[in-house]
């Protein structure tokens, strides 16, 4: 799960072009939207993307995604257990 | 051009001179000029880089810079030479009047190439958000709130006419206090930003010459 | 109040018809365009629903008898057709009569065909002709040369306000003084790199658009073409032209919240109005009816509702989205449902909002679901774009 976590970050970093954040500073439990790292509705869907691009997973609602993106935590979790790739 | 067309620009010319150009910009070729003297220079690099250091020596201190597509970074650059520093509480009436000829193909072409593989098929939001030439006016709306007129206009070549009398227009019929005009050609890392502020403030004649002066410089 | 720019012809094309008429037809008899997609082969066939005009570009093109080797894309086929009806329409004769200038808006362009043929471009010479029509601009002149317009051409992209800003920068052009009259619209063919795109945003629905409904999930996107032409007072009095409407108010501001959202109580889309009015001399109180954007987008039609009731307050008048008729057809948009707002005060109708059925939680103001007949002697019409362009025109009986 460790190993999913760091990976999850760096490809976070990448595909949402957060240029001026480290891997180092995501905390698991920083919230992703809203106060913490600042994401928004297009890097949502991004992730979204992401999730069937890397790990098989497809999202039929965005409105799933809210609970799923909270945390690097909730994700790692999420695709732990749903992940087909 | 047909001899009415003429005259009308002509015509319109005269009027123009009411108006005046207090501040311009031009960015190309890895350098960024303001007011005519370069502020910044960063020779044989892809605009990508180029543009990542131009947002850093400028200490901007705006992270969705980096989420932006080429045309709108090369836009939201130029605009912040000339707008930085002005209040950002929504007062601001700077109205935006952009055009280029390209519109948004730079970015059209990355958004095809990702749903153009039917095996790969992954179509990028991000990336079609910025399918459309007048979103890096929406990216400059929402950097310094300018809830303004705006509006994006595609030409064959740079259109020196059209900027000086539509501003006009905007400035005369008070639909704005200030008129930021801006030449924003972006395609395939060959681009060119030509920006400036006209208003009724005391600068240079904003005529067709004086435009096509600056835009040449 | 001022009187504001005359109009003296429409031409329009759409999902529910060919000309003025049919779309008229459609629009009173409730019958919607809204199908499956059957011109373009996309993998999202089954999952979408598009207002598509069921011609083949074959078929335009033999309808503007285009030689075979021409490239005029879907979108310019449309536009022109659009554009030959609405010059017709106002009984221009010789277009080059006065001093005469078109304004056209598009998001899509070429791109139906480029699309199709780019990757066949090495291997296949005879497509090549199809790259200089990729451009924006070359839809619009190529609109001019069938019209034989030689005056000033110019093409506008803001997304979806499009075609308002047109027809506001055409106003203006007619009130400066610059042109005597001027043909104004936008046109907007279907393509997979909207369709691709508009999916990847999860803002399509897969059924039929239910605009202002609680439980509406998005917007069916449409094809079409309209164009309007105005004149300058002088020029009307001197052909002893029939006026059909007048464009009394515009205006245009940035929303300045969001690439592609809207914000939660509308700013832009508020401030729009308020321009419009401000223009036009006009009351909240005068409106009649108002052609809401109305995408049926979970965002629009929240930001938009609520921009409404700030604008108008307790007095809202009867208001519908036509989207369910036609679809959202991008910067043709405002054009057609400017064509609409004219046949409403020329004919006194408040078009249904269709598919209505429950109303939104957030507020108390629900749409026209049923035709109503009244006499209606301004119109508010709304166009919202990505990139925050909010547009909003007024129109008035003649």
């Amino acid at each position: 799960m460790e190993a999913l976590k760091q990976e999850l970050k760096e490809k976070i970093i990448n595909v949402l072009n957060l240029e001026d954040i480290a891997v180092e500073d995501v905390n698991d439990n920083d919230a992703l939207f809203g106060d913490g790292l600042g994401l928004d509705s297009i890097d949502a869907l991004e992730l979204i993307v992401m999730l069937d691009k890397d790990y098989g997973i497809k999202l039929a609602d965005p409105k799933e995604g809210k609970a799923i993106f909270q945390s690097i935590e909730t994700m790692a979790k999420y695709i732990s257990e749903n992940r087909t790739k | 051009m047909g001899a009415a067309t003429q005259q009308w620009y002509l015509k319109k010319q005269a009027m123009a001179d009411k108006h005046f150009i207090t501040d311009y910009c031009t960015i190309e070729k890895g350098r960024i000029k303001r007011n005519g003297q370069e502020v910044f220079a960063a020779s044989d690099t892809s605009f990508a880089d180029f543009a990542k250091q131009a947002y850093k020596h400028a200490e901007t201190e705006y992270s969705k810079f980096f989420k932006m597509d080429n045309l709108s970074k090369l836009s939201f650059l130029a605009a912040d030479l000339l707008l930085k520093g002005q209040p950002l509480d929504g007062s601001n009436n700077t109205a935006l009047l952009f055009a280029n000829i390209s519109s948004s193909l730079d970015t059209d072409v990355k958004f095809n190439d990702s749903i153009s593989d039917k095996d790969n098929y992954f179509p990028s939001p991000a990336v079609f958000v910025y399918t459309l030439p007048n979103i890096c006016m929406g990216e400059i709306s929402i950097r310094y709130k300018l809830y303004t007129e705006n509006s994006f206009f595609i030409f064959e070549a740079f259109n020196p006419e059209f900027f000086a009398n539509y501003a006009a227009i905007l400035l005369d019929t008070s639909r704005a206090d200030k008129v930021l005009c801006g030449w924003v050609e972006f395609f395939k890392d060959d681009y060119k930003a030509f920006m400036y502020l006209v208003s009724k403030e005391s600068g240079t004649d904003n005529t067709i010459e004086n435009i096509q002066l600056l835009y040449n410089s | 109040m001022n009187k504001g720019v005359a109009i003296t012809g429409m031409g329009i094309i759409s999902s529910i018809g060919a000309t003025v008429e049919e779309n008229f037809n459609a629009l009173v008899n409730g019958r919607p365009g809204i199908t499956v997609i059957d011109n373009i082969d996309t993998i999202h066939k089954n999952n979408i629903k598009v207002g598509e005009i069921k011609k083949t570009n074959n078929q335009l093109a033999q309808e503007l008898n285009l030689p075979a080797d021409n490239n005029f894309s879907r979108t310019a086929m449309l536009a022109t057709i659009a554009a030959k009806q609405a010059v017709k329409n106002a009984g221009i004769t010789d277009i080059n009569e006065y001093n005469t200038g078109l304004i056209s808006a598009t998001t899509v362009g070429g791109m139906d065909m480029t699309e199709t043929y780019f990757y066949d471009y090495m291997e296949r010479p005879d497509n090549r002709r199809y790259i200089e029509s990729h451009d924006a601009g070359d839809n619009t002149h190529k609109i001019a040369n069938e019209l034989g317009l030689k005056g000033m051409v110019t093409t506008i992209s803001t997304a979806c306000s499009s075609a308002a800003n047109a027809i506001m920068l055409g106003a203006r052009l007619i009130k400066s003084g610059k042109l005597d009259r001027v043909i104004v619209g936008g046109a907007d063919a279907l393509s997979k790199f909207t369709i691709n795109g508009f999916k990847t945003l999860m803002i399509l629905s897969d059924t039929y658009n239910t605009p202002f409904d609680n439980n509406r999930k998005g917007l069916n996107l449409g094809e079409a073409a309209a164009f309007i032409v105005l004149e300058s007072d002088e020029v009307v009095k001197k052909q002893n032209k029939k006026v059909l409407a007048y464009l009394s108010g515009y205006g245009n501001a940035n929303d300045a919240y969001h690439q592609t959202a809207s914000s939660e109580n509308g700013d832009g889309a508020f401030l729009a109005m308020e321009k419009a009015f401000k223009i036009s001399g006009l009351q909240p109180s005068d409106v009649d009816y108002i052609n809401a954007h109305g995408t049926a987008t979970p965002n629009n039609d929240l930001s938009e509702g609520r921009a409404l009731i700030r604008a108008f307050g307790s007095n809202m008048p009867d208001f519908s989205s036509t989207k369910p008729f036609t679809g959202h057809t991008l910067a043709a948009a405002a054009a057609i449902e400017a064509v609409y707002s004219i046949l409403a005060l020329q004919n006194g109708v408040v078009y249904p909002n269709l598919n209505f059925e429950t109303p939104m939680e957030e507020f108390n103001i629900i749409p026209q679901t049923v035709l109503k007949e009244k006499e209606i002697n301004h119109v508010l019409s709304n166009s919202f774009g990505f990139g925050g362009n909010c547009s909003t025109l007024l129109f008035s009986k003649s």
